[in-house]
């Protein structure tokens, strides 16, 4: 599947009339009603959140279990924004998780496309060490990135989640972009090297370009893992106005044992960037996938 | 998974599709490549490799955290203690238990959710994306969100006891094993919708041509499931297959939030029992010694799955 479309693959609405026309089965019938049944358990749980955070506190825990709050309230909404810095939470959480995501896709683009267009010595071995990355799992490091971090000063700071965020997406992003870049043809590099242009030239207006597929892919994942991050900002960060969304919801549920309503107001605000992010990229996302994924 | 991509490296390489710079006669090795490697990968190094050193480093020490406090020289003592630890036993074991519980239905169900949505299914997007949703949810919202779920006054009790009459209420996170169960089902939940888009993917790359040839001679469902079908998907299943693995045993912040590890550590995973040892019991060298062991299960793990995958997709392709 090396394929490189201009174009995400047409919808499925378009199909030969020959297909159209086919008569109704009782096998597709069961096949719907089990993608329905399957998404209907998938989605409950956050039918549910979001319907809980409509309940005043009183009604949280009621037995049996509304589904709809009766009645329903505006009032975790109203405490969660306006109370304990949670905007400010929010924001926190966008900058690092924006920051580092910028500076991952700069950082691992530069290396995929060295990586994929460049024969140079050393090379191997290099790939080699990023994909170690790959391997070592994350919450295994924490401890003496936690002393790392001491050393350089950036304990309880969001500098410091930012530059460890980034640290952590360079072998998966590198990796992803990498085998996406060796798929972009050689001829087109080569046509923009005769006419002079500079390997600079050469990423960022023809490789880049001609990837955006893999590079929001990479952008998904970073930012989502960026946003949803909490071991690392809970070792990280002590002062609580530098407090990222994942460490305040925790806090409310710590805090507030009960609070189910705020807890899940404040959760139901946290998703929907990932839900922004997620539909505006989503259409490149399965192609991206396709590519990294299935040749990787 | 670093055997398989470094193969997809070399093949890469030699195929082709790469450059090489054309200047007449060169000799000179060129410099740009190391440019644009160099920002990243000094970052690389010097925040995941070195610290990954660091960890081996501290698993030999009594690790003092306290600056200037010299930390004694233990050798292979912490990990000899690992051995002799129930505790560790314990999270080793529920470790294996929730990799055990979760990768197989993840890739199952992912896999038949996938093929459901091949062709001619209706509003194939809309599913897609609601299979998903929970992929892209923070596990800090969803864990918490499970265990509202699974409180004694909560949804799947009232589902369970009054709905479906099919047992009385049960004290979810109370106990080790009903625990273990409640946090399982959330990591199946989760997972679903990630390895069902990797089959989505993979499944539209099988040869239509093949398929149809299999059904003009006669070949039924299953048979050209297992002839066409699952020699096609092979590589991206043993891609799921390892990355699963490799997140099953690094679980951390589900059990963390559900449990805290609780009770009495009885839920605790190899990492969790690590954060606790590091982070409450400031006892850094063992902490880091128990992350090693849990590195060196996943790694060999991996290649053993690797190793395996790659005989048998041989052996099907003759």
């Amino acid at each position: 599947m090396s394929t490189i479309t201009a174009a995400p693959p047409p919808p499925t609405t378009v199909r030969p009339p020959v297909a159209a026309r086919r008569p109704p089965n009782p096998l597709a019938a069961l096949r719907l009603v089990v993608l329905v049944v399957g998404a209907l358990i998938m989605i409950t749980p956050f039918a549910y959140m979001v319907a809980t955070s409509f309940k005043a506190q009183a009604y949280v825990l009621t037995y049996p279990p509304q589904f709809i709050p009766r009645p329903a309230t505006l009032a975790n909404y109203q405490q969660a924004l306006s109370s304990e810095d949670f905007p400010r939470y929010f924001l926190n959480s966008m900058l690092v998780a924006v920051a580092a995501t910028a500076i991952s896709l700069l950082l691992s683009s530069m290396m995929a496309y060295a990586f994929a267009r460049f024969r140079f010595p050393g090379r191997e071995l290099l790939f080699r060490i990023v994909l170690l990355g790959l391997m070592v799992p994350a919450m295994m490091l924490i401890i003496p990135q936690f002393v790392l971090a001491k050393y350089l000063h950036l304990i309880d700071s969001l500098a410091g989640l930012v530059v460890f965020y980034v640290a952590g997406s360079l072998a998966l992003n590198t990796f992803l972009l990498r085998s996406f870049f060796a798929g972009i043809p050689a001829e087109l590099d080569q046509a923009m090297e005769v006419d002079g242009a500079g390997a600079w030239s050469r990423y960022w207006r023809l490789i880049l370009p001609l990837s955006r597929p893999a590079l929001a892919t990479a952008t998904i994942f970073t930012f989502l893992a960026c946003w949803d991050e909490f071991p690392w900002a809970l070792t990280l960060i002590n002062t609580p106005s530098k407090r990222t969304l994942p460490m305040a919801i925790d806090l409310f549920h710590g805090q507030n044992a009960t609070q189910w309503g705020l807890v899940f107001a404040a959760s139901t605000i946290a998703v929907i960037p990932v839900l922004v992010v997620f539909l505006v990229f989503q259409r490149h996302f399965v192609q991206g996938l396709a590519t990294g994924a299935v040749k990787g | 998974m670093s055997v398989i991509a470094a193969r997809a490296g070399e093949a890469s390489a030699t195929a082709g599709a790469s450059p090489v710079l054309h200047r007449a006669r060169r000799r000179r090795i060129p410099i740009t490549p190391y440019l644009f490697l160099a920002p990243g990968f000094v970052v690389f190094l010097a925040l995941i490799i070195y610290p990954t050193l660091r960890a081996f480093q501290m698993s030999l020490y009594d690790w003092k955290i306290v600056a200037n406090a010299s930390s004694t020289f233990l050798g292979l003592d912490n990990y000899i203690k690992a051995f002799h630890d129930p505790h560790f036993y314990t999270s080793l074991v529920n470790s294996a238990v929730y990799m055990l519980c979760t990768v197989p239905p993840q890739i199952v169900i992912g896999l038949v959710i996938a093929s459901l949505l091949q062709s001619h299914a209706p509003a194939r997007p809309l599913f897609r994306v609601l299979y998903y949703l929970p992929v892209v949810t923070s596990w800090v919202v969803v864990s918490l969100l499970f265990t509202y779920l699974f409180a004694d006054d909560g949804l799947v009790n009232y589902a369970l006891s009054d709905v479906l009459h099919l047992t009385d209420q049960v004290s979810w996170l109370s106990n080790r094993w009903t625990a273990m169960a409640a946090i399982c089902a959330l990591g199946v939940w989760k997972g679903i919708g990630w390895s069902m888009m990797i089959f989505i993917a993979a499944l539209q790359g099988v040869p239509k041509d093949l398929v149809e040839a299999a059904t003009a001679d006669g070949a039924g469902r299953w048979q050209r499931f297992k002839a066409v079908t699952l020699p096609a998907i092979w590589p991206s299943g043993v891609f799921v297959t390892v990355m699963l693995v490799i997140g099953g045993l690094n679980v951390f912040t589900s059990v963390y939030l559900m449990t805290g590890g609780g009770p009495a550590g009885q839920t605790d995973v190899l990492l969790t029992y690590m954060y606790s040892l590091a982070f409450d019991d400031l006892n850094f060298g063992y902490g880091s010694a128990i992350a090693m062991l849990l590195t060196v299960c996943v790694f060999l793990l991996s290649l053993a799955q690797l190793r395996l995958f790659s005989a048998r997709a041989e052996a099907a392709a003759r």
